[in-house]
């Protein structure tokens, strides 16, 4: 006998395989989704009192078929009896596509291209791949979000309505499709870690782990797809990332800059593994920016102290990733390896050709920036009037009280010189 | 982004509103309704909460030596009053300011959009990326 939490654990992972499979044979999401959730339940009831069957995938998929199929037949008989029916196509099982390799693990892939499809919003995608693939109940979804149930539930909806209305398939994309598909899964199991470890900002609520989920769901995809360089750059990213959580903020909440971050505290085991991904990546040749800010994070997290920090080849790696991303935010991370290696002077020069960037005009990060420069040569007093309008600009509580700190800081020290 | 859209309602407007006939103030509050409902379903809506007319106000400060000092309103230096608020959770702020917009045409006399002042302001979030 499984204890609770194991067995839930197993209902978690098997959710999606289940959903997946059967999805392949039923076209409606939503009724297939009812089904699952149906199994499940019958699941948690039967087999804490009878033990878990031996293959609790192969049960779950056929109870949860029998589920779907009564309702099917019960909705049939339904729009016959109001005269509905005559004009469509009886909503039956449909055959598997010819084209398919079958299997678990082709249809839970198939299942998360199909959720991070570019027809759904950024904002939709995440709830449905959260639900239907990463197996959060629409509560977990909502709390993560800090947006009431109701409201996700309705995105869900929306998201899976979207679906239907433009006739997005079940199945893999093809090859001229995969790099795209493949470009927007990853860019929302990105969005899903940032979520969560934005949130990371102590305002105590009780919030659903995001990161560790968007983990957990991008190493599924990394077993699935072991050959994509790319795949396992944001793993290697995500794992690099979180290793420096513990570390990120102190005590008091309070914002830790990198450079001031305790190293000894940052997780050595995630390191390890996210190095050893970034490491066996990069030279399987077509090189992404997953994988170039990947690096960027390894050669921080190995250096031992911040001053040991290896910034030539960190400069290096964001000169080919500006190539590659048009994204004035490595732009502007460019120009501080460029301050580290060559001294501020050559920062600030740099900083002046960004400015006239329009995407980046009064955004706070080039304030903040140019406050760290001007700080590094010892110009306190603009220094400070920079951190101050980098402080009035952004929109992050625990950003703008760092910002706040340093001005006060360099006035601080500048009435007792 | 979530946006905290704050409606203003004019220091005048409150007793002029209270006047209308039956049939405007019964537009004005299922518009009210429809909009919660339509936030809802479109998976945006937050919050969103109407507050007591101003005459229900109190002005609270602290005194020297602790305790409040209360004082009542309406308070005639004010223009404006907050007579309610939405938090939305939107993809950007151009939807925000539509949503906005949408409200500020929420019906008055004769049915008519009253036009009031909505403030669009963001709400803070945690940190997007390491310093």
């Amino acid at each position: 006998m499984k204890d609770g939490t194991a067995l839930e654990d197993l209902l978690r992972d098997a959710a999606p395989q289940v959903l997946a499979a059967l999805l392949r044979r039923f076209r409606d999401f939503d009724a297939a989704e009812d089904a699952v959730q149906e199994a499940l339940l019958a699941a948690a009831t039967q087999w804490r009192a009878a033990g878990v069957p031996d293959s609790p995938r192969a049960w779950l998929i056929q109870v949860a078929s029998r589920r779907l199929t009564d309702h099917i037949r019960t909705e049939t008989a339904r729009r016959r009896r109001q005269g509905v029916i005559a004009s469509e196509a009886p909503p039956a099982e449909q055959p598997p596509p010819g084209d398919l390799p079958p299997g678990d693990r082709d249809d839970t892939l198939a299942l998360l291209f199909m959720c991070c499809h570019p027809a759904l919003s950024p904002a939709s995608a995440t709830a449905l791949t959260l639900r239907a693939v990463g197996g959060l109940t629409t509560a977990e979804i909502a709390a993560a979000f800090m947006v009431p149930e109701a409201t996700m539930a309705q995105r869900i909806s929306r998201a899976k309505q979207s679906i239907k209305t433009s006739g997005v398939p079940f199945r893999l994309p093809t090859n001229r499709e995969w790099p795209t598909r493949l470009a927007a899964v990853m860019h929302v199991l990105y969005l899903i870690f940032n979520e969560g470890y934005a949130s990371t900002s102590g305002e105590a609520l009780v919030r659903t782990d995001l990161s560790s989920d968007a983990i957990r769901l991008t190493r599924a995809l990394h077993h699935s797809v072991p050959d994509a360089a790319e795949i396992m750059g944001l793993l290697a990213l995500m794992l690099l990332t979180d290793a420096r959580r513990p570390a990120r903020v102190n005590e008091h909440g309070d914002l830790v800059p990198l450079a001031e971050q305790d190293r000894a505290a940052w997780n050595a085991r995630l390191i390890q593994e996210g190095v050893a991904l970034v490491t066996s990546a990069l030279p399987r040749g077509a090189v992404g920016p997953y994988q170039l800010q990947a690096a960027i994070a390894a050669v921080h997290d190995e250096a031992a102290t911040a001053e040991a920090t290896d910034w030539p080849q960190i400069r290096a790696l964001y000169t080919v990733l500006e190539r590659m991303t048009d994204n004035p935010m490595v732009a502007l991370n460019r120009a501080i390896a460029d301050a580290m290696v060559a001294g501020p002077a050559e920062g600030l020069t740099r900083l002046d050709a960004l400015a006239s960037d329009a995407r980046l005009r009064g955004h706070h990060r080039l304030h903040a920036v140019r406050a760290h420069l001007l700080e590094m040569q010892g110009h306190r007093a603009q220094a400070r009037t920079e951190y101050l309008a980098a402080a009035s600009r952004t929109t992050s509580i625990p950003e703008q009280r760092y910002l706040m700190m340093k001005a006060a800081k360099l006035a601080d020290s500048e009435a007792k010189e | 982004m979530k946006y905290m859209l704050l409606m203003m309602a004019p220091a005048g407007g409150w007793a002029k509103f209270m006047t209308l006939p039956p049939e405007d103030i019964r537009a004005h509050i299922s518009f009210m309704k429809k909009l919660n409902v339509d936030l809802t379903s479109a998976g945006e809506l937050v919050d969103a909460q109407g507050l007591a007319f101003p005459s229900q106000a109190k002005l609270v400060t602290a005194k020297a030596g602790g305790g409040p000092a209360v004082s009542d309103g309406p308070f005639p230096e004010s223009k404006e009053f907050l007579a309610g608020y939405w938090i939305v959770d939107v993809p950007d702020e151009a939807r925000a300011i539509a949503l906005a917009a949408h409200i500020s045409t929420a019906p008055g006399a004769g049915g008519s959009p009253m036009r009031f002042p909505v403030e669009v302001r963001q709400v803070m979030a945690g940190p997007p990326e390491d310093l």
